[in-house]
C-alpha cells in the first residue's frame, strides 16, 4: 500500500494500517489546554506553591509559621461561619425547595423563583453587604422601624459586623444555592413511590422515614457540603461588611497579600492559601461522592 | 392524593412563600428605600441618588467597563469553549473527562487563592501588554467555565453531534462548515444561556478586580459606598434587577419539564456546580 | 388461554380470593367525566382485564379501588366491606404500577419485605417471606440486587412479589407491561397469570393492549368514555362484539356497506346473519372480521362485487394479512400463509364471506377499520 502524503484535514488522526501515526487531532485541544494552564493552573501553582518557598529555597517554615493564634482563630472562625451558614442554609433551603417542587413544574411561579434563586446565589459581595446595611445596619430601615417601637437590636453590641452578623448575611445566598442544588433531587422523587408506600400500608411518616428521607439524604448532605465550601471560599461579602481586621480566613489571606507584613513574608499568604484550598478540595470531593449516589437513585 | 393532604400542602406552600418572600424581598426593598431617602430625616423621597449615578464619572466608567468585560468574556468563552467541546466530543473522547475536570476546577479554587497567584502574572501583563481593565477578561473567562461548560454540555448532548457531523461530512462539508452551519445553529439556546450566565458572573465579580486594583462595577459600588451610600446602593439595586431580568429570560429558553423529567434542568445544573469565589 | 398451575412447593400460604364490587362509580375532574357509572362484580380469584384506549377511565377505576383517588359517587366493596372512604394504606390492596415503582435505595428483597415492615413483622420472618415471594416470581438469586441492576421485566416481577407479600385481598395491575419490550411482555404476562392462579387472588388488570387482555383474562371489560361497553369472556368479546366500538377496538374490522333486511344483511352479494337480529332495516355498515374473508376456490375472476386485485400481503408468521382492492373499497383478509402465498400481489381474486354473524354500525365511512 503506497504511503502518499495526504491533506492534513482529510486524514488527521487516522493511523496507517500496521503502523502508528501521530494524531494531529490533539492540536485541536491545545488552545483550551494552554489557556487553562496559564490562567488557572499556573496561578494556583504560584499561589499554593509559594508556601514551600522561603528566602533561601525550599522550606517548610511558612507552614510552621502559621501556628499563631490569630491565624488559627481566623480558620476556626471560618469553619464555624461556614458550618453554621451551611446548616441553616441547607435546612431552610430544603424547605423552600420542597415548596417549589410541589408546584406546577412549568408554571410562572417556579420560573420566577428559580431565576431569583439564581441571581441571589450569585448575589454576594458588595451588593449583599450593602443590602443588609440598608436593612439592619445602624441606619437601616428595619433598625429604625424597630427603634421607633422601642426595640434596640444593638443594645448588646453591634453584632452585624461580627461572626453572628456574617452568618445571617451568608444565609441570604446560601438558601438560594441550596434550592438550586436540591431541587433536581426533589424532582427526581417519583409519585409512584408514595403511592406504592401507601398501597403497602405505609402512612406519611413511614414514607418519609423509610423512602423519601433515605433517598434525599445524600442530596441534602451533599448540598450542605457545597454550602460549606461556598461559605469558606467567600471573600467579597465579608470584605464589604468588615472594613478592618481579619476575623475569617479569606480576609486574612487578602490582608496578608496587601499588607506590609505580608509583602515581607510572601510565603505566608501562600501557606494560608494552601490550607484553604486543601479544606475546600476535601469538601468538594466528598460532595462529588454524594452527588454520585443521588444521580444513581434520583435520575 | 387525598383532599385533606392537598389542602395542608397548599397552606404549607403559601406560608413558606410568604415567609421566605419577606426574608428575601425586605433587604431589596430596604435598598430601594435607602436610595430614595431625602437629605434630612423629614425630607420627601427623592430620586437624587439615582440621578447622581450619571453624574459620577467613576461610576459610569465602571459600569461601562463591566458591561464591556461581560461582552468580551462571553465572546471569548464561546470562541474558546464551543470549538473545543465539539472537537473533543467528536475526535478526542478520551479527553472528555479532562476537559470536564478542568472546567469544574475553578469551583474548588477560591477566587481569593487564585488572585494570590495571579498578582505576578498581572504585573507582567500590565507592563508588557496593557494596563487596561479589559485584561481582567482573561481570568473572568476561567471563572465562568464551570457554569458555561455545564450549559454547553447539555446543549451538545441534546443534539446528536456525531450523527449530524457524519451526515454533513458525507455530503461533502468541511469542518468549519460542520461547526458553523450545522452544529452551532442547533445550539442557540445553550449558547444564549451560556452568555447570559457569563454576564451575570462578570457583573457580580468583586474579589479579583479588587485585589488586582481594577475598578469594575462592584469595586466602584464599594468605593462610592464609602462616601455616598445612597448612590452606591442605587447602582447595586440596578445591577441586581438587570441580572434578574437576564436570568428570567434564560429560564424561558430552558426545556419544558415534566415532574419526572430526565434532562437536567439547565439552571439547576448551573446551581449544582456553584461554588465559591464570587462572594 | 390459561396456563397450567406451577408445581407446588412454594409456601404461598394465601387467603382465599374475595369478591370485589364496583358499584356505579362516578368521577369527574376539570370538567371531564372520567367515570360515568361503572359497575363490575369480580368473583373470588377471578382476573378481570379492563381494556380500552387512553382516557377511557380504566386507570381511574383501578385507582379508585386502590384508594389513590376518591369517587364522586358510588361504592367500592371488597370482601363484603365498603371501603369507599378508606385511605389507601388501610385497604388491603396490592398494586403494581407501570414503571419506576421500586424503591431505588433498597435491594429487591428489601423492597418485597417493605409491606411486611409496615405491618411490624420481625426481620427474620420478613426475610424468609421475601425470599419465598421472590422464588414465586422466579427471581430467587436476585434478592440482593438494586433496581438499576435489574432489567425492566425483572423489576416488574419484583414489584409483583412486593405487592403479593402482604397477602392483599385484591391485586391491582396498572398497565404493568406497557413499558417493556415486546418479547418480555409476552413472557411476563404469562408469568403474571401463572402466579395469579397459583395464589388465587382476585385481580384487576388494566391495559390498552387487547392481545394482553384476551390472552390472560377470565373476563374482559372493554371501556370507552368512562363506561364499560361490554363485559365478558375473551372469546365472546372477540367474536360477538356488542357495540361497534368494541368490534373496532378489539381485533381488526372491515366496514362494508350493505342493506339490512329480513334479519340478515346483504353485503356485496352475500347474505350474512346478524348479531342483533332486530337491527333497523335499510342501508347500514356491516363490520366483518378479516378472518371471515377468504379466497373463493374457482369461480369467475372477471367481475363481481367480491372480485378484486391483491395489493399487498403482510406476512405475520402462521397467518398473513392480504389487502385486496375491490375497486370502490379495500378489504382485509386474514388467511393461513400457505393459502395467501398462492395469490401474491397483483393477482385477481374472488373472495367469499363466511356466514359469521356480523355487527351493524350506522355511521358513514366504509373501508377497513
Amino acid at each position: 500500500m503506497t504511503v502518499a502524503a495526504k491533506p492534513l484535514v482529510e486524514t488527521a488522526g487516522r493511523p496507517l494500517r500496521g503502523g502508528r501515526r501521530f494524531s494531529l487531532d490533539w492540536l485541536g485541544a491545545v488552545p483550551f489546554l494552554a489557556y487553562v494552564g496559564i490562567f488557572l493552573l499556573l496561578p494556583t501553582a504560584i499561589a499554593v506553591g509559594g508556601s514551600f518557598v522561603g528566602p533561601h529555597g525550599l522550606t517548610l517554615s511558612n507552614l510552621t509559621a502559621m501556628n499563631k493564634s490569630y491565624i488559627v482563630a481566623a480558620f476556626v472562625h471560618s469553619v464555624v461561619l461556614s458550618a453554621a451558614s451551611a446548616v441553616l442554609g441547607a435546612a431552610l433551603g430544603a424547605v423552600l425547595a420542597y415548596a417549589i417542587a410541589t408546584g406546577n413544574p412549568n408554571g410562572v411561579l417556579r420560573r420566577l423563583v428559580t431565576s431569583a434563586c439564581g441571581v441571589l446565589a450569585q448575589f454576594g459581595g458588595v451588593t449583599l453587604a450593602f443590602a443588609f446595611l440598608a436593612t439592619i445596619g445602624l441606619a437601616g430601615f428595619v433598625t429604625l422601624w424597630l427603634q421607633q417601637r422601642g426595640i434596640n437590636i444593638y443594645a448588646n453590641g453591634i453584632w452585624l459586623y461580627e461572626l453572628s452578623g456574617l452568618v445571617l448575611v451568608y444565609t441570604y445566598f446560601q438558601i438560594p444555592l441550596m434550592v438550586l442544588v436540591f431541587l433536581p433531587a426533589l424532582d427526581g422523587i417519583r409519585p409512584q413511590w408514595r403511592e406504592a408506600t401507601e398501597s403497602l400500608g405505609g402512612g406519611t411518616w413511614h414514607y418519609w422515614r423509610y423512602v423519601a428521607g433515605p433517598l434525599l439524604a445524600p442530596a441534602f448532605f451533599g448540598g450542605m457540603l457545597l454550602l460549606f465550601a461556598n461559605a469558606f471560599s467567600a471573600y467579597a461579602t465579608a470584605a464589604a461588611l468588615i472594613s478592618q481586621g481579619s476575623i475569617i480566613a479569606s480576609l486574612l489571606i487578602a490582608n496578608t497579600l496587601t499588607s506590609e507584613v505580608g509583602l515581607a513574608q510572601p510565603g505566608l499568604a501562600s501557606a494560608l492559601a494552601l490550607v484553604m484550598v486543601v479544606i475546600v478540595a476535601v469538601v468538594m470531593v466528598l460532595y462529588t461522592q454524594l452527588q454520585g449516589r443521588t444521580s444513581k437513585w434520583l435520575q | 392524593m387525598s383532599r385533606d393532604r392537598r389542602l395542608k400542602l397548599q397552606v404549607f406552600r403559601v406560608v413558606v412563600f410568604l415567609v421566605f418572600g419577606a426574608f428575601f424581598l425586605v433587604p431589596i426593598g430596604a435598598m430601594f428605600e435607602f436610595s430614595t431617602r431625602g437629605s434630612t430625616d423629614n425630607a420627601p423621597r427623592t430620586l437624587a441618588a439615582w440621578q447622581t449615578i450619571f453624574q459620577t464619572p467613576d461610576l459610569v466608567a465602571a459600569i461601562l467597563a463591566s458591561l464591556a468585560l461581560a461582552v468580551i468574556t462571553s465572546v471569548g468563552m464561546l470562541l474558546l469553549l464551543v470549538p473545543t467541546m465539539i472537537w473533543v466530543r467528536l475526535r478526542l473522547p478520551r479527553l472528555n473527562r479532562v476537559v470536564e475536570f478542568l472546567c469544574l476546577l475553578p469551583l474548588t479554587i477560591p477566587a481569593i487563592v487564585l488572585v494570590a497567584g495571579l498578582a505576578p502574572e498581572y504585573r507582567w501583563l500590565s507592563i508588557n501588554v496593557s494596563e487596561s481593565i479589559f485584561t481582567l477578561a482573561f481570568v473572568y473567562l476561567v471563572l465562568v467555565l464551570p457554569y458555561t461548560y455545564r450549559t454547553l454540555h447539555t446543549g451538545l448532548a441534546a443534539i446528536d453531534v456525531k450523527t449530524l457531523s457524519e451526515a454533513a461530512r458525507s455530503l461533502g462539508a468541511g469542518w468549519p462548515v460542520v461547526m458553523g452551519r450545522i452544529i452551532v445553529p442547533n445550539m442557540w439556546s445553550a449558547l444564549l444561556n451560556a452568555c447570559l450566565l457569563s454576564v451575570a458572573v462578570v457583573l457580580g465579580e468583586f474579589t479579583i478586580a479588587n485585589l488586582l486594583n481594577y475598578e469594575n462595577l462592584q469595586v466602584a459600588i464599594y468605593l462610592v459606598g464609602k462616601a455616598n451610600g445612597g448612590v452606591s446602593i442605587a447602582v447595586a439595586v440596578a445591577s441586581l434587577m438587570f441580572a434578574f431580568i437576564l436570568l428570567v429570560i434564560l429560564s424561558f429558553f430552558g426545556r419544558p419539564r415534566s415532574r419526572v423529567a430526565r434532562q437536567p434542568d439547565e439552571l439547576a445544573g448551573f446551581g449544582r456546580q456553584l461554588g465559591g469565589g464570587l462572594r | 388461554m390459561t396456563t397450567a398451575v406451577a408445581a407446588a412447593g412454594v409456601g404461598t400460604a394465601t387467603r382465599a380470593g374475595v369478591e370485589v364490587r364496583l358499584e356505579n362509580l362516578k368521577r369527574r375532574y376539570a370538567g371531564v367525566t372520567a367515570l360515568d357509572g361503572v359497575n363490575l362484580t369480580m368473583a373470588p380469584g377471578e382476573l378481570v382485564a379492563l381494556l380500552g384506549p387512553s382516557g377511557c377511565g380504566k386507570t381511574t377505576a383501578l385507582r379508585l379501588v386502590a384508594g389513590l383517588e376518591q369517587a364522586d359517587s358510588g361504592r367500592v366493596v371488597v370482601g363484603g366491606e365498603d371501603v369507599t372512604g378508606q385511605p389507601t394504606n388501610k385497604r388491603d390492596v396490592g398494586m403494581v404500577f407501570q414503571a419506576y415503582s421500586l424503591f431505588p435505595h433498597m435491594t429487591a428483597w428489601q423492597n418485597v419485605a417493605f409491606g411486611l415492615q409496615m405491618r411490624k413483622v420481625d426481620a427474620a420472618r420478613r426475610r424468609t417471606r421475601a425470599g419465598e415471594m421472590l422464588e414465586l416470581v422466579g427471581l430467587s438469586g436476585y434478592a440482593d440486587r438494586f433496581a438499576h441492576q435489574l432489567s425492566g421485566g425483572q423489576q416488574q416481577r419484583v414489584a409483583l412479589a412486593r405487592a403479593l407479600a402482604i397477602q392483599p385481598k385484591v391485586l391491582l395491575l396498572d398497565e404493568p407491561l406497557s413499558a417493556l419490550d415486546a418479547k418480555v411482555r409476552a413472557r411476563l404476562r404469562d408469568e403474571i397469570r401463572r402466579v395469579q392462579l397459583e395464589v388465587g387472588i382476585t385481580t384487576l388488570f388494566v391495559t390498552h393492549d387487547q392481545e394482553e387482555a384476551l390472552a390472560i383474562a377470565d373476563r374482559v371489560g372493554v371501556m370507552h368514555s368512562g363506561r364499560i361497553e361490554q363485559l365478558g369472556p375473551p372469546t365472546t368479546i372477540y367474536s360477538r362484539p356488542a357495540t361497534p366500538f368494541v368490534a373496532e377496538f378489539v381485533g381488526l374490522t372491515n366496514r362494508l356497506a350493505g342493506v339490512v333486511g329480513g334479519g340478515e344483511v346483504e353485503v356485496r352479494g352475500a347474505r350474512l346473519p346478524l348479531v342483533q337480529p332486530d337491527a333497523a332495516e335499510g342501508p347500514a355498515i356491516a363490520l366483518v372480521r378479516p378472518e371471515a374473508v377468504t379466497f373463493a376456490s374457482g369461480g369467475e375472476t372477471a367481475a363481481g362485487p367480491l372480485v378484486g386485485t391483491v395489493i399487498a400481503v403482510a406476512f405475520l408468521g402462521a397467518t398473513s394479512r392480504v389487502t385486496v382492492d375491490l375497486g370502490d373499497v379495500t378489504i382485509l383478509a386474514q388467511l393461513p400463509t400457505s393459502e395467501a402465498s398462492a395469490h401474491p400481489a397483483g393477482t385477481r381474486v374472488r373472495l367469499t364471506l363466511r356466514p359469521d354473524p356480523v355487527l351493524i354500525a350506522h355511521d358513514e365511512k366504509a373501508g377497513p377499520a
